[in-house]
C-alpha cells in the first residue's frame, strides 16, 4: 500500500490499465462521469462527460471532503468511512477509498441506481488496489535500480526561473 | 507529496500557506490568481464564512510551464489561520511539498505568529514531517501598516534557521510573487534531490 508519505508516480502502462478499468466501470454501471484522485487533491485519471467540468477543482474538493469525512471519523472511533455518497436532484456522487490512499468518484444520473453502483465499484475497486500495489513496487524497484535516472536530476536554476517569466 | 505522472508528463506540488488569522493568506493567494494569465490557472476555491474568514481552505491550481518537458503544477492552498480551527488545518498540511508562514508584522500580532508557527511545527510532525527539513519561506506581510515590528526583531524570533524570508504586502502584491518563486525553488530542489 502506498505510505502516506511516498511521492505517488504514474507510468504510462499503469496509466492506460486504470483509464481501461474506469472506462469498463462507466460503461457498467451507466454513469456519467468517473475519475481518480489522490487522497492529496491530485487528479489521477477521468473519463465520461469531462468535457464541462472542471476536473482539477472536483479532485481538489473531493480530497477535502474525504479528509473531512475521515476526521469525523476518527473523532468517533472510527477508522475511515470509506464509502460517501450524495445524493442531487438531478445527479449523484459516490466516492469511495481504493487502497487507502486513492478515490474514487463516480457521478451518475437516474440511469443508473445506487445499488449498481455499489455493485460494480466493488468490482472495480479490487482490480484499481491491484493496480496500484503495481505501480507502488515499481516505483520502488525504479528508485532502487534508478536505470532510468530521474528527469528532475538535471533541473537547474534558469528552468526554475524559466518558470516564472 | 509531489506526484509525478510519466503518462501525462506532469509534476504536481502542493504548496500550503500558513500563519496566523488575517495575516493575509487569502489575499496572496488571491493576488497570485489576478495576476496570473487566464491559460496558466484555473479556478480559485474559497470555503470561506460570510465575513470572508477561511473556513477550510483556498485552493488555486497554477500551471507554470514545462521543466525539461514536464509540465509543471503548483496547487497552493491556504489553512484558515483562526485557532479553533485546527483539525482543518492538520487535514491541508497532508501531502505537504512546501509551507509559506505568513506572518503579520503588526506588534500586536507577535504573539500570534510564534503561536501559530508553534501549531505549523506540532501539526507537521503530527504528519511525519520535519519544519527544519520540508521547503519552507518566510513572508513578513503587512509592512504598509504603521504599527510593524522590525523585520530583523520578526526575523531573530520566528527564523533562527534562516530559510528564505521576504518582506511583503499582499494587498498590493508586494513580495507576494517572490515569495512563491522562493518556495517553488525549494520544493523543485527537493525534487532533484530525492531522485523521483
Ligand atoms: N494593510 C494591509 N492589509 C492586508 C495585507 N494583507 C492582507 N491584508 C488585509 O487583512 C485582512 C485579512 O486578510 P486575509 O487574506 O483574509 O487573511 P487570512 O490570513 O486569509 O485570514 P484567515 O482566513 O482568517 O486565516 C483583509 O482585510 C486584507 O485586506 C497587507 O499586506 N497590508
Ligand atoms: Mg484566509
Amino acid at each position: 500500500m502506498l505510505g502516506p508519505q511516498s511521492s505517488l508516480v504514474m507510468y504510462d502502462e499503469e496509466y492506460q490499465r486504470i483509464l481501461l478499468l474506469l472506462e469498463r466501470l462507466l460503461r457498467e454501471s451507466n454513469s456519467k462521469v468517473i475519475f481518480l484522485v489522490d487522497k492529496n487533491g491530485q487528479l489521477i485519471a477521468a473519463t465520461g462527460e469531462t468535457a464541462n467540468l472542471d476536473t482539477t477543482s472536483l479532485a481538489s474538493l473531493t480530497a477535502g471532503n474525504i479528509a473531512a469525512t475521515g476526521g469525523l471519523a476518527k473523532l468517533i472511533g472510527e477508522k475511515e468511512f470509506s464509502i460517501l455518497f450524495h445524493e442531487g436532484e438531478k445527479d449523484n456522487i459516490h466516492i469511495s477509498i481504493i487502497g487507502g490512499r486513492v478515490i474514487l468518484v463516480v457521478i451518475f444520473d437516474h440511469r443508473s441506481s445506487l445499488g449498481l453502483v455499489r455493485l460494480r465499484v466493488k468490482k472495480a475497486s479490487n482490480e484499481l488496489a491491484i493496480v496500484f500495489e503495481d505501480l507502488v513496487n515499481r516505483t520502488e524497484q525504479e528508485s532502487i535500480s534508478s536505470s532510468a535516472p530521474s528527469p528532475f536530476a538535471e533541473i537547474t536554476d534558469d528552468d526554475i526561473d524559466n518558470l516564472f517569466n | 507529496m509531489s506526484f509525478i505522472n510519466y503518462a501525462s508528463r506532469e509534476i504536481n506540488c502542493k504548496i500550503v500557506y500558513y500563519g496566523p488569522g488575517l495575516c493575509g493568506k487569502t489575499t496572496n493567494l488571491q493576488f497570485i490568481y489576478n495576476k496570473t494569465a487566464e491559460e496558466s490557472k484555473g479556478k480559485m476555491i474559497s470555503l470561506a464564512t460570510e465575513t470572508e474568514r477561511t473556513l477550510f481552505f483556498d485552493f488555486l491550481p497554477l500551471a507554470l510551464g514545462e521543466i525539461r518537458g514536464f509540465k509543471t503544477r503548483f496547487h497552493l492552498y491556504t489553512v484558515p489561520g483562526q485557532v479553533f480551527y485546527d483539525a482543518s488545518r492538520k487535514l491541508i498540511l497532508k501531502g505537504v511539498d512546501g509551507v509559506v508562514f505568513v506572518a503579520d508584522s503588526q506588534v500586536e500580532r507577535f504573539d500570534a505568529n510564534i503561536e501559530s508557527l508553534e501549531n505549523l511545527k506540532d501539526n507537521l510532525e503530527e504528519q511525519g514531517f520535519d519544519l527544519e527539513k520540508i521547503p519552507f519561506v518566510i513572508q513578513y506581510n503587512k509592512r504598509d501598516l504603521p504599527n510593524v515590528s522590525s523585520v530583523e526583531e520578526l526575523s531573530n524570533l520566528l527564523n533562527p534557521r534562516k530559510v528564505p524570508e521576504l518582506e511583503g504586502c499582499a494587498t498590493t502584491g508586494e513580495g507576494v510573487f517572490e515569495t512563491l518563486k522562493s518556495v517553488a525553488k525549494l520544493v523543485l530542489n527537493d525534487l532533484k534531490k530525492g531522485g523521483t
